[in-house]
């Protein structure tokens, strides 16, 4: 399969940051859908299966990729989730207070500091799409 | 009820059968508590024994005689303060040597209880130690929930800095790599948007620095009398060429001529922020009312707009650090966080008041009163 076959669906409620990915992914070749928010991303998991998705932790809410996450797989336990964040290690507190009891049912595959450069995502999308 | 264990350590049967006669029925209360203290006797014979209590039972206070028939007190205490226990020392003895007492004091024993004591002498004493305990876990614990506080707000603080920094960086990156064609005119978006993701950056960072003014700042010496007129004339001035981009007109009423005691800096805070925020929240075409008025103890100042309003949900956390409420009317505003975390703070420093009525797309209108004089 081509990167052209793979839809990536990315929310984010930076609108800077979004259009930055969003370009990022359309020039290594993949199609996206981009959401500024929870609300328009779970809307967008009823309609649709994208072959992978990045969210952003941070939304209308302080725990929307989460939450996200555990929808998706709900949904479509194959498609891939990439959790996006801005604040990794900085909220090592807020993080591990419920870690253990969440790990168990967020299961993104993939943690990523924002900010890494545009072929190292590539990277890590190729690996978890398997192409 | 909270219980302390006390652990006595005396050779002789007879002060350890005492102290646990007059400490079992004790109960120590202090207004400032909600409840009374009272206490558990454990008793050894020896240091030896003592010690051993100690490493199993962590008592809450000792009470140690110096003179055993095993290793002294004194080492006992040593060995307490080596092992850094949360326990405090009270020495029972019939002679203090200067000795003693240097080693004991230098070990961190908080008390003497002189031999033979009465049953009130002891009394006395435990309700010191007591006291002291108290003071020093609560300090302990408040310290700790400081610690959190402020990890926590660091944490937001550099999310909420490296967002800009990543946006800007993206865009830099797109024009090094020559992305969208080799004509500056082919980035005027990514242009416009970096201007803009740095200039909140930088009133992120001046309101972090009011936020650190507030903090740090010994009040008493910056009080003056502040005419709340030229304050107020003052901050619309500085937000009118925003509010005329916003096509927001700006009325300021007069009903007295307010003048109180503070620090101008604060009462600029104030104004500045909750005026801004009235024209940033408002409708194209709307309006913001700030009056000032007055009663015979307090300053009362109103700030309405015509805005997009607050929903109920919402009014909760308001005022709070970095919360920023994000739905579609304010995603392209731009805002600290701090702002009202901030004008809390200092209404607060005066003891004053703040609240909020907002009709959600109707507008919102801040209410607050400042004491006349400063206390």
């Amino acid at each position: 399969m081509k990167k052209s076959d793979f839809t990536i669906l990315v929310a984010d409620d930076d609108p800077d940051y979004l259009f930055q990915t969003v370009n990022n992914l359309g020039r290594a070749g993949y199609k996206t859908v981009a959401v500024e928010s929870q609300a328009e991303a779970e809307s967008v998991i009823l309609k649709m299966k994208p072959s992978l998705a990045i969210f952003d932790l941070m939304m209308e809410n302080d725990d929307s990729g989460f939450i996200l996450c555990y929808k998706i797989k709900k949904k479509y336990p194959d498609v891939p989730v990439i959790l996006a964040t801005a604040v990794a290690h900085e909220t090592g507190i807020s993080f591990s207070l419920d870690s253990e009891a969440e790990k168990s049912w967020i299961r993104a595959d993939r943690y990523l500091e924002k900010g890494i450069r545009p072929e190292q995502l590539d990277m890590e999308i190729m690996k978890l799409l398997k192409i | 009820m909270p219980e302390l264990k006390v652990l006595v350590v005396d050779d002789e049967p007879g002060i350890r059968s005492g102290v646990s006669r007059i400490l079992n029925n004790f109960r120590v209360a202090y207004p400032f508590m909600d409840e009374d203290f009272t206490f558990v006797v454990s008793e050894a014979a020896t240091g030896e024994d003592g010690i051993a209590m100690i490493d199993g039972d962590r008592p809450d206070i000792v009470l140690l005689d110096n003179k055993l028939p095993g290793i002294q007190g004194t080492e006992v205490l040593e060995y307490i303060r080596n092992k850094s226990y949360d326990v405090v020392v009270a020495m029972i003895t019939s002679y203090a040597s200067l000795d003693v007492a240097l080693k004991a004091h230098k070990y961190g024993a908080t008390d003497f209880v002189p031999k033979p004591f009465t049953p009130q002498e002891l009394k006395s004493s435990i309700e010191n130690i007591t006291k002291q305990l108290y003071l020093k876990r609560i300090t302990h614990k408040m310290n700790e929930e400081g610690r959190k506080v402020r990890y926590q707000f660091l944490s937001v603080l550099s999310h909420e800095l490296k967002a800009p920094l990543n946006a800007v960086e993206g865009y830099l990156q797109m024009m090094q790599e020559r992305q969208s064609g080799d004509r500056i005119e082919d980035y005027a978006t990514p242009i416009e948007r970096s201007l803009q993701r740095i200039q909140w950056m930088r009133s992120l960072i001046m309101d972090l620095l009011d936020f650190t003014k507030i903090r740090l700042e010994r009040k008493e010496e910056k009080i003056e009398k502040v005419y709340l007129k030229n304050i107020a004339s003052n901050a619309i001035v500085t937000v009118r060429p925003y509010a005329i981009q916003m096509e927001v007109a700006i009325n300021l009423g007069l009903k007295s001529d307010a003048v109180m005691m503070a620090d101008p800096t604060d009462m600029e805070i104030i104004f500045n922020n909750l005026v801004s925020n009235a024209v940033k929240y408002n409708k194209r075409g709307g309006k913001v009312d700030i009056v000032i008025d007055e009663d015979e103890e307090d300053v009362i100042l109103l700030f309405a707009d015509t805005g997009i309003g607050i929903n109920e949900k919402d009014k909760a956390d308001l005022f709070s650090d970095f919360v920023r409420i994000k739905n579609e009317k304010t995603r392209n505003i731009g805002g600290s966080g701090l702002g009202l975390s901030i004008v809390k703070q200092v209404v607060d420093l005066y003891h004053g008041s703040i609240t909020v009525d907002s009709v959600p797309d109707a507008g919102t209108t801040f209410r607050v009163r400042l004491p006349k004089k400063f206390n």
